[in-house]
């Protein structure tokens, strides 16, 4: 087999480039190459005809084909709403319970409620919709507001104690020490009774004494044995979640200074539609009742 | 570096070609201009072979998408179709999904082994007689052999000013290329929907602008790289006869020339003695027959495909001449290095890179067998929330989210029921199944061919938990059936 020293010496005259005895030899290119790089300067110039190419003072070449990245995008999107028009449809006019119970719109609405979420509740709820100090988890089967779907709906398009809707959720817990309803050691001996609902008492008479305070003063929203009352808000005492801390010191200063949680009003930022899918979404989280 | 054409001289019959070969390194240039190969017609077994090979292959690309299937009902009937909108992928009795692609990595695996199984042991097997870009030249070059004549009357024509013969035929050979490579674009496109239904709308204008412009492209390329382009396929575009030398040892059998039979060549008159000389008549018959373009007598090159043309060229001759036919033939380079010596090396066909190549090839082919063989119509994909990992109810007891999937790959509604297995008092509840009900078995119905997701709760009192995780095992049985799938997943709760 020959080797490649065989080969005869080339009369292609070399670029007169040398790097330790190596020469470049001035060959032209193959001719598929050059072929190819001439039809892709030929293509360049359609393209700057046809389509958007060169920036200009205050604009840019529009080209003939008048294609821009907007205008495909809202083509996609309108044809994916027209796709998805069966079902805005439906979402509309069907009752939440009828959402629930036809597994195909379930589907649809929890893939949008899912989105929805993400948007515009994950913020204060978090993405898993898991809550921080003040903002519920909205996983568990503990409501302040109720957590049927006619409740959930109610709570998202009104929002609570929002300024802009009449119907927000309404209640406020009186600041029992700091507007002189309470003395400090009554507010404690609340406390230690409040602790007793779930029996983490660690003075039993002073848990006594706070019984009394708390027939007087709390029962009325919170109801016998802290049961709670989603009509008002009131949070379930007797049960191991607590939305702002369950320790003794966490629950001195609820009683002492009162909490007043706010949620925005959605109604008038999002669609029936929207509210409908979240609604569905919420419930499905796991704590709908 | 012209072709020239023949002038008969010699020995009984045979003529002697003044050809050089194109490819040929010591008068060849790095940069030139193609010469053309004008390949001659040889008969012998490897072109019988070859035509075999051909058909089979051909015969295969063409029918395949015609083929049916019975699936039953649900189900497309196309014996090997791949549905891109439905994402799946059917080829006779397997059906594949999209999350079962990894059985293209092993198919790859098998074609990669396969390969260099082959070139090891017999070189370029595969570029010599079934990649596409042989078989395709090859049948245009029938074509053009029938439309234009053979090797001389083609090279005459390609000489000859243009005339009314030289354009009929021209265009007679570039109309039948043409209806050649739409059918080759046509019969692909048909892989990808219902063959029947396809074909009517291709008729009818009516298909897919996709088709369209895949047969357009597959059209052109066909047209170019088999009528025009050809050798410079193999030589230039191919990364194969670059890799092929790492493949290739002294033991492959390769298609070479016996120089220690043949050497030193020479014409040879008839009745002239063969004594102190070789057998090589220096006719160029191999040459000539020669689709690459280079004379098999330097030896092994690139450029070379193993099409073993030459070999049934020069068996041709030697048969004329009346001696031993082989002084072309698959050979080994340890062979023909031992030969008229004598200790002689003998090449040893089971090699251990053969034995290696022939065992990863097998295994990939069993393991795969055995996954397809085992799967069932019924799979399930459980997927532990991670945000939020758990929940603690009002009651105290810690409730785990998972994302539940079920793959029905039957072609039936099937309805199945869940149990878990390892959580003590586990609870189940299930949003999006049937049965919407806390507590009572949620019964799960999957359409057929589908994935279906659900959103499975499980709930167990805090109590009986013994650590911060647990293992949990869910069991999906099908309803009235044996049929189940488990799932091994995890029940998260708070630390102790």
């Amino acid at each position: 087999m020959p080797e490649r020293s065989d080969l005869p010496p080339s009369d292609v005259e070399t670029t007169g480039h040398e790097w330790d005895g190596i020469k470049e030899y001035n060959n032209p290119l193959p001719r598929w190459w050059l072929w190819t790089f001439y039809v892709t300067i030929i293509w360049s110039i359609g393209y700057w005809i046809v389509m958007p190419a060169w920036p200009l003072l205050s604009s840019y070449t529009e080209g003939l084909f008048g294609y821009t990245n907007r205008k495909s995008v809202m083509a996609e999107i309108s044809q994916a709403q027209a796709a998805q028009g069966k079902y805005f449809e439906r979402i509309h006019t069907a009752s939440l319970e009828e959402i629930r119970a036809d597994r195909d719109l379930l589907e649809f609405a929890l893939a949008g409620g899912r989105s929805a979420f993400s948007v515009n509740c994950s913020q204060c709820h978090g993405s898993g919709a898991a809550g921080f100090k003040g903002y519920p988890n909205l996983n568990d089967d503990h409501w302040l507001w109720g957590g049927t779907l006619k409740d959930i709906q109610a709570t998202i398009t009104h929002g609570i104690r929002s300024e802009l809707d009449e119907k927000t959720r309404q209640s406020e817990m009186p600041r029992f020490l700091a507007d002189g309803i309470l003395k400090a050691a009554q507010v404690n001996d609340v406390a230690e009774y409040v602790l007793s609902l779930t029996n983490r008492a660690t003075d039993k008479s002073a848990a006594d004494r706070g019984q009394k305070i708390f027939a007087e003063q709390c029962v009325v929203c919170h109801g016998a044995g802290g049961k709670g009352n989603t009509e008002l808000g009131a949070p379930r005492l007797n049960d191991p979640i607590w939305l702002y801390g369950g320790d003794k010191e966490t629950i001195v200063a609820t009683v002492s200074n009162s909490r007043r949680g706010v949620m925005p009003a959605w109604g008038g930022i999002l669609t029936p539609e929207i509210i409908k899918k979240l609604t569905v979404y919420v419930h499905s989280l796991g704590g709908g009742k | 570096m012209e072709q020239s054409v023949t002038q008969p001289t010699t020995a009984i019959g045979v003529e002697t070609i003044d050809v050089e070969a194109v490819g040929k390194r010591e008068t060849g240039k790095l940069y030139q201009k193609r010469v053309k190969i004008h390949p001659k017609r040889v008969y012998g077994t490897f072109r019988s072979l070859k035509w075999w090979v051909m058909a089979v292959t051909l015969g295969i690309y063409y029918i395949a998408p015609w083929l049916r299937w019975d699936r039953g009902p649900n189900a497309p009937d196309q014996a090997v179709l791949i549905d891109f909108p439905a994402r799946r992928f059917y080829f006779f009795f397997i059906e594949i999904w999209p999350q079962e692609v990894y059985y293209i990595t092993g198919l790859l695996i098998m074609a990669a082994m396969g390969l260099f199984l082959v070139t090891t042991v017999m070189g370029r097997a595969w570029c010599g007689y079934t990649c596409p870009q042989t078989v395709w030249t090859d049948l245009f070059l029938v074509v053009e052999r029938f439309v234009e004549g053979d090797r001389n009357a083609r090279i005459k024509l390609d000489r000859a000013p243009l005339s009314v013969t030289k354009f009929s035929k021209r265009t007679a050979k570039f109309a039948i290329w043409l209806v050649i490579a739409m059918g080759t674009g046509g019969a692909w496109v048909f892989y990808f929907a219902d063959a029947p239904t396809l074909a009517k709308q291709l008729i009818d204008f009516d298909a897919p602008t996709a088709a369209y412009i895949t047969i357009g492209i597959l059209t052109a390329t066909t047209f170019v790289l088999g009528g025009f382009a050809r050798e410079q396929v193999c030589t230039y575009m191919c990364p194969w006869p670059r890799i092929q030398g790492a493949m290739v040892d002294e033991d492959s059998l390769i298609v070479t020339y016996r120089a220690y039979r043949g050497e030193p060549r020479g014409p040879h008159k008839a009745g002239e003695s063969w004594e102190g000389r070789g057998h090589c008549i220096d006719c160029n018959q191999c040459v000539a027959a020669c689709p690459a373009g280079i004379d098999i007598r330097d030896g092994l090159q690139m450029e070379c495909i193993s099409c073993a043309l030459c070999i049934d060229a020069c068996d041709t001759v030697m048969e004329k001449v009346d001696l031993p036919r082989g002084l072309i033939n698959y050979d080994t380079l340890r062979n023909l290095a031992s030969r008229g010596k004598a200790d002689a090396d003998k090449t040893k066909i089971l090699r251990p890179r053969i034995i290696v190549y022939a065992a990863v090839w097998l295994m990939v082919g069993l393991f795969m067998a055995y996954v397809l063989a085992s799967r069932s119509d019924l799979d399930i994909n459980v997927l532990h929330d991670r945000n939020p990992v758990f929940v603690m109810l009002s009651d105290g007891s810690i409730r785990n989210g998972y994302t539940f999937k079920i793959l029905n790959k039957a072609y039936i509604d099937r309805s199945f029921t869940l149990t878990t297995e390892g959580v003590p008092n586990a609870e189940l509840s299930v949003v999006g199944a049937a049965d919407l009900t806390r507590g009572s078995a949620p019964i799960f119905t999957v359409e057929p061919d589908q994935l279906r997701s659900f959103r499975v709760f499980v709930a167990a009192p805090g109590a009986d938990l013994a650590g911060e995780t647990a293992p949990i095992r869910f069991v999906l049985r099908e309803l009235e059936k044996d049929t189940m799938a488990t799932y091994e997943s995890i029940f998260r709760g708070p630390k102790r």
